[in-house]
């Protein structure tokens, strides 16, 4: 067991794990984070899906040895303002009014890589919110009010 | 991009009814609980988006152990015994066999066929039947233990084809009017076999439950989980235990679709039959491996037609055999092949038909509810032999289609007379003229023509066929080659060809015939003495709505704010049994009965309070009087009863109706099909919530074009072959097309908002619709599914392999 | 529920040669092949292993004299953004944006995608195709292994016990073309069905072509190169009995089979009218 040292969410963390753990169990067990869904755990459902040094990855396939020194963001980070005050941010809140998430399993993950989308500068460009979510499956929603929402937090009109 | 509808009055009168529906609004009108004309945004949202909505696998539970499931690895043996491995020290973990299964070793569900866990001496079914579960206090030692028991079996032989097996399930028979004479007086008939595969729900939260003893004897599960009344059923029967003992807490459930309508039962009995034995709580979490291997799919068909028809395309005759596949145990089978078998005809007047339907046993993981639940695989069929049909006499399937649909006054096989809320011709017309139908197919024909000398087939009746075809559907792949000759490895100048396709469909509303009597849902509304006003039913939350949708019916009847309606928790120590989330009933029945508690609600404060509305009268009068609880419990609707042995009568009380369009590419080198657009147009009564309502039609289209395409499921010696997500396919967003969804209000006078079923009807006509356009493109009926681009270049003649397109033969 | 196999954190390249010099390791790159095969639901799960994530030797893109050198940790996004791999081998950029989806091309590298050396490896028919070298180093010292020789049996490579692949060279030539493509299960997150690189010395409007380089995976035990269909396209020009002729001779060339996401059949048609359809494009008829 090793110590391993990153940020999550802007926070400072250290867990004592084996090298092998999945970063997609540091954060659901060894820090409570349980936002982040397990739908697979082999890298096709993009439930896991984190944002690590700016990029998206699925976390079930990140080894927590390669996050040492990293900077996760999970959707838990997403929303603004501490306990009670806090507000959804504009892309949680387009997910809410486009009816972008059904059942929600999915959501987390589909958040993140929309977040990582806009962060890159994606526009409202439906082909090319597509690609950013190709790696997110959605089973309720047939991906309609999924890239609305995305276009909506990315400026485009309804 | 979606289309909105606004609400609409009924084209026909109905009869007449009760008190003015409080959702029958003109656009403009501002109303409480749907304020300025736009539904509340989802209620159960923002947790969900924030990563705070809690499902099973999320929620901590200090001491728990793991459990797991010991399973069969062959399709049929005789269980002679459980061998433990020395090496192993079972003492760190408990070991749970049939023997120790206090209650009735049976899932509890229609025929009690299926055990809890094969016992020693019983006869193994299917592969990946459980034989015995273990738990442990960490998955290390579980790992560990599983390897260490070896099931010891004698084989016996297994039957994998339903049409082989001597044992059936169910059998119906519908008779109408004289097929016989019919096909005799026909100026054609026409005969297509069409064959559909099994289809996994693949929610993306797979199967989970969390089982805790308690210290009355009890067990309560928390979990994933459409129906908490199956489960506790379940419980009580194979657990002995009391209606108290057993709780069922649904978690926030990730996706069902069906298939966490029965199966849950048993993770939950598993789970619990672990926690008693060893006394602490038990977490049983599938992952997606196992969730595929061992969980119920959608049931294979095997559809046969017969039809008669007048040149005119006027049906006159169907004759109609479908055999279904329910796997090794009955499960819901005999009301998936029920409802396969009353929809099998299609939404069309014909006089004179003949349905045979049956579910035979097969040594295959059972088959249970995937919506649709029967309906698409017939649907399926029906849609696909009319388009036949079209092509055979050079009609258009639309116009064939409305010479066809029924309407208001008709009659279907089991003698039901459609009284209202028909809307086949509208949701028919609505589609494709947003779709632009009738000139699409002209351009995609004169595309067609363009190719003329490249060899792709022109105009005319479209018949499949092997490569070199009189009707040269084997030239569309088979280029010519340079010296002239068809070469099936050569390409076109044409690499890409488009297509458009119809279907039409209906829906039978709520369970089949006496199925809501025989359930007796209640539903109950309470007002609480401190003025909270609560929704307390059984209806589960799993991405529907259903959390936004109640108290949104509720405020809007008693005239309160959409705030002011809270839901309960979906926990049977405090929810009456609203029946199961199933069947597209929800909204409509216990929907329907929310609204009749809450007139009733709000007809007692304002009778104890004259001159003063509800809204206004509630807090003070609970304050004074104390809580209420209104208790509002299913009443027939009306109609003729149904004879569920004769198969006569009102099937249902309502049907709802749905049409698609959908366009694809096709690219001619390898098959491959792209489908780019469609549009769906759904009836469904009243509309509560048009971003709800759109969800479930773009969300159940997607599936069915996924049906249609790339969701196969190869089965080997009776075990899934495509077990993981690596090679079970769905659709992503890239593979998704662009869906406009239009929403039809035909709303049924006997359900007090004329809401009618939702949720499946877009499963029924999404696929047949993509089949008519990959036909439209490249001239191949592909019957059987999914259209993969290896079927499809079978049917083109540009590989070897049987053509599964036999020609549409005229018969007569 | 995954094993956690002990890993090893080497800091410098030298380090790693004594790790694997010592016993043997199982390296780990992105991981995106490898965290699936620790379920040990696939086979047994790797016992020991070795990360790379701190080896910098890995890393970087760079154009040497007339090479393009790629670090084996280059990752497929890293590929798709190069401008010197745009400019100079675009067909790989196109590959790597065929692999996965986001969050797989963001860690998938593309000499994992080498050592995995899965019969359908997406980049691996273009190393095929462009005459790539793969360099392996160890601590007896780094060596040049052909393309042609780097994949040996199925799933199997020409790595020696203690040897890493470093980084792999490909050389530029002017006037040389390379085409992609590949057939997949759906648009993404696929593995492929056929994937085919053809690579030509292209002289100038309708000349021959020379040095042609046909490259396919999917279709054996590992990625291949089509040599018999290769010689019908050599000096030969880009038009119809040439791509007639090519698509057959691969047709008979190659001996796929049926598996759970294609049938031999299908592979097998496919593949030459893909080759023909390339051809046709190349061609311009």
């Amino acid at each position: 067991m090793t110590a391993f040292r990153f940020l999550v969410n802007g926070e400072p963390v250290e867990v004592d794990v084996p090298g092998m753990r999945r970063l997609l169990d540091v954060l659901r067990e060894d820090l409570g984070l349980t936002g982040t869904k397990e739908g697979c755990g082999e890298g096709e459902c993009g439930a896991c899906t984190v944002i690590l040094d700016g990029q998206v990855v699925d976390a079930c396939l990140v080894p927590i040895c390669q996050v040492d020194g990293g900077f996760v963001r999970t959707v838990e980070g997403l929303a603004h303002g501490p306990g009670e005050a806090r507000r959804l941010d504009e892309l949680q809140a387009a997910f809410l009014e486009t009816g972008g998430a059904q059942c929600g399993i999915c959501t987390p993950g589909m958040l993140m890589a929309a977040r990582a989308y806009l962060d890159a500068g994606g526009g409202p460009d439906e082909g090319a919110i597509r690609e950013a979510i190709a790696g997110n499956l959605c089973r309720c929603t047939g991906y309609t009010k999924i890239v609305e929402a995305i276009e909506l937090a990315a400026g485009g009109g309804r | 991009m979606t289309t909105r509808t606004q609400p609409r009055r009924p084209a026909a009168p109905g009869p007449a009814t009760g008190p003015p529906d409080a959702l029958v609004l003109p656009p403009d009108t501002i109303a409480p609980g749907r304020a300025n004309g736009r539904a509340p945004l989802r209620r159960e949202g923002p947790a969900k988006l924030t990563g705070e909505a809690k499902y099973a696998d999320d929620i901590v539970v200090p001491g728990a152990w793991y459990g797991a499931t010991i399973r069969s690895t062959e399709p049929r043996a005789r269980l002679r015994g459980l061998d433990l491995d020395d090496d192993f020290d079972w003492s760190r973990v408990v070991l749970v066999t049939a023997a120790d299964i206090p209650g009735d070793n049976i899932v509890s569900l229609i025929s009690d066929d299926q055990p809890v866990l094969v016992p020693v001496g019983g006869e193994i079914r299917h592969h990946a039947e459980p034989l015995a579960l273990v738990a442990a206090p960490d998955r290390a030692t579980l790992r560990a233990a599983k390897r260490a028991i070896a099931p010891r079996t004698e084989k016996l032989e297994p039957v994998f084809d339903p049409e082989a097996s001597d044992h059936v399930f169910a059998q119906y028979a519908i008779d109408a009017g004289d097929p016989d004479a019919a096909f005799a007086e026909a100026d054609l008939v026409v005969e297509g076999t069409y064959r559909v595969g099994h289809q996994e729900q693949l929610y993306i939260e797979n199967q989970a439950m969390i089982a805790v003893p308690t210290d009355d004897g009890g067990v309560t599960v928390t979990g994933s989980l459409q129906c908490p009344y199956y489960v506790h059923k379940a419980m009580t029967r194979a657990l002995r235990l009391t209606d108290r003992q057993a709780r069922v807490v649904q978690a926030e459930t990730g996706g069902g679709f069906g298939g966490k309508e029965e199966y849950p039962s048993i993770v939950a009995l598993h789970a619990a039959l672990l926690a008693r034995r060893c006394g602490r709580p038990v977490r049983m979490v599938y992952d997606r491996h196992e969730d595929i291997v061992a969980t119920t799919k959608r049931h294979p068909a095997i559809v046969r037609h017969r039809t008669g028809v007048r040149r005119d395309g006027t049906l006159v005759a169907q004759d109609i055999d479908v055999v279904m596949d329910g796997g090794a145990y009955c499960t819901l089978t005999p009301v998936v092949l029920s409802r396969g078998a009353l929809h099998a005809g299609g939404p069309y007047r014909c006089p004179n038909v003949r349905i045979r339907a049956r579910a035979a046993r097969t040594n295959t993981p059972p088959n249970g509810a995937f919506r649709g639940f029967g309906a698409p695989q017939v649907e399926f069929a029906a849609e696909t032999h009319l388009n036949r049909i079209a092509a055979e006499l050079g009609l258009s399937p639309l116009d064939i289609r409305r010479r066809n649909v029924f309407r208001v006054g008709d009659v279907t096989p089991t003698g039901q007379v459609l009284r209202e809320s028909v809307a086949g011709e509208e949701v028919l017309e609505r589609a494709v003229e947003a779709a632009e139908f009738e000139r699409e197919r002209e351009r995609t024909a004169r595309g067609r023509a363009g190719h003329n000398g490249a060899g792709l087939v022109t105009g005319g009746p479209r018949a499949a066929g092997p490569a070199g075809a009189a009707a040269g559907i084997g030239l569309a792949l088979g280029w010519h080659g340079a010296g002239g000759e068809p070469d099936p490895l050569a390409t076109g100048p044409i690499r890409r060809a488009t297509g458009i396709g119809l279907a039409l469909g209906w829906h039978g509303a709520g369970f089949t015939g006496s199925g809501e009597v025989r359930l007796a849902s209640v539903a109950s509304l309470e007002l609480a003495a401190d003025g909270a006003i609560r929704v307390l039913t059984a209806s589960t939350e799993m991405g529907q709505g259903t959390k936004t949708v109640f108290p949104q019916l509720v405020a809007a009847e008693l005239g309160v704010p959409y705030e002011a309606v809270e839901i309960a928790a979906q926990d049977t120590a405090f929810v009456p049994d609203s029946g199961p989330t199933v069947a597209s009933r929800t909204t409509m029945v216990v929907g329907g009965l929310l609204i009749k508690a809450a007139r009733r609600l709000r007809a007692g404060v304002e009778a104890r309070n004259p001159g003063r509305t509800f809204a206004e009268a509630y807090r003070a009068d609970a304050a004074a009087n104390g809580a209420t609880r209104i208790d509002e419990q299913f009443e027939p609707y009306p109609g003729e009863p149904f004879d569920d042995t004769t198969y006569r009568g009102d099937a249902y009380p309502a049907f709802g109706w749905a049409a698609c369009v959908a366009r694809v590419a096709v690219d001619l080198d390898t098959g491959e099909v792209s489908v780019t657009d469609v549009v769906a147009a759904d009836d469904v009564g009243r509309v509560v919530h048009p971003v709800l309502a759109e969800g479930q039609v773009e969300g159940g289209t997607l599936q069915a074009v996924g049906y249609a395409t790339i969701e196969e499921m190869k089965v080997a010696d009776g075990r899934y072959v495509n077990d993981r997500l690596a090679t079970y396919l769905i659709p992503t967003a890239l593979d998704a097309p662009r869906i406009t969804s239009i929403l039809v209000e035909a709303p049924f006078s006997g359900s007090p908002h004329g809401a009618k079923g939702l949720g499946e009807l877009p499963m029924d006509v999404g696929a047949p619709a993509v089949v008519a356009a990959i036909h439209d493109a490249t001239g191949a009926w592909i019957t059987d599914l999914p259209a993969t681009p290896e079927r499809i270049l079978v049917a083109l003649g540009a590989t070897a392999g049987p053509a599964t397109a036999p020609p549409a033969e005229p018969a007569a | 529920m995954p094993v956690e196999p002990p890993i090893e954190l080497p800091r410098t390249l030298a380090e790693a040669y004594a790790l694997l010099a010592a016993e043997p390791l199982t390296p780990i790159a992105g991981g995106t092949d490898l965290m699936v095969q620790i379920t040990g639901e696939l086979g047994p799960p790797p016992d020991r292993m070795l990360d790379l994530s701190r080896l910098d030797e890995l890393r970087g893109v760079a154009l040497d004299g007339g090479t393009l050198v790629l670090g084996a940790r280059t990752t497929f996004a890293e590929i798709r953004r190069s401008a010197l791999i745009r400019e100079h081998l675009p067909a790989l950029v196109e590959a790597a944006a065929t692999i996965g989806a986001a969050q797989i091309q963001n860690r998938a590298t593309i000499g994992g995608n080498a050592v995995n050396a899965s019969p359908a490896g997406d980049s691996l028919p273009i190393l095929l195709a462009a005459d790539a070298a793969l360099v392996a180093g160890g601590a007896g010292g780094e060596r040049d292994i052909a393309a042609t020789e780097f994949w040996t049996a199925y799933r199997t490579t020409a790595l020696a016990p203690g040897e890493l692949l470093l980084r792999i060279r490909i050389p530029v030539v002017t006037g040389r073309e390379v085409r992609f493509r590949k057939v997949g299960t759906r648009r993404a997150q696929a593995i492929s069905k056929v994937v085919m690189a053809l690579a030509w010395h292209d002289g100038g409007p309708a000349a021959r072509w020379t040095n042609v380089r046909l490259a396919l995976g999917s279709v054996a035990d590992r990625p291949i190169r089509a040599t018999a269909t290769e010689a019908v396209l050599e000096n030969a020009a880009p038009v119809a009995e040439t791509a007639d002729r090519a698509a057959a001779t691969l047709a008979a060339e190659i001996h796929p089979i049926d598996d759970v996401r294609s049938t031999a059949d299908y592979r097998r048609v496919v593949a030459a009218r893909v080759l023909h359809r390339l051809i046709r494009d190349a061609g311009g008829w």
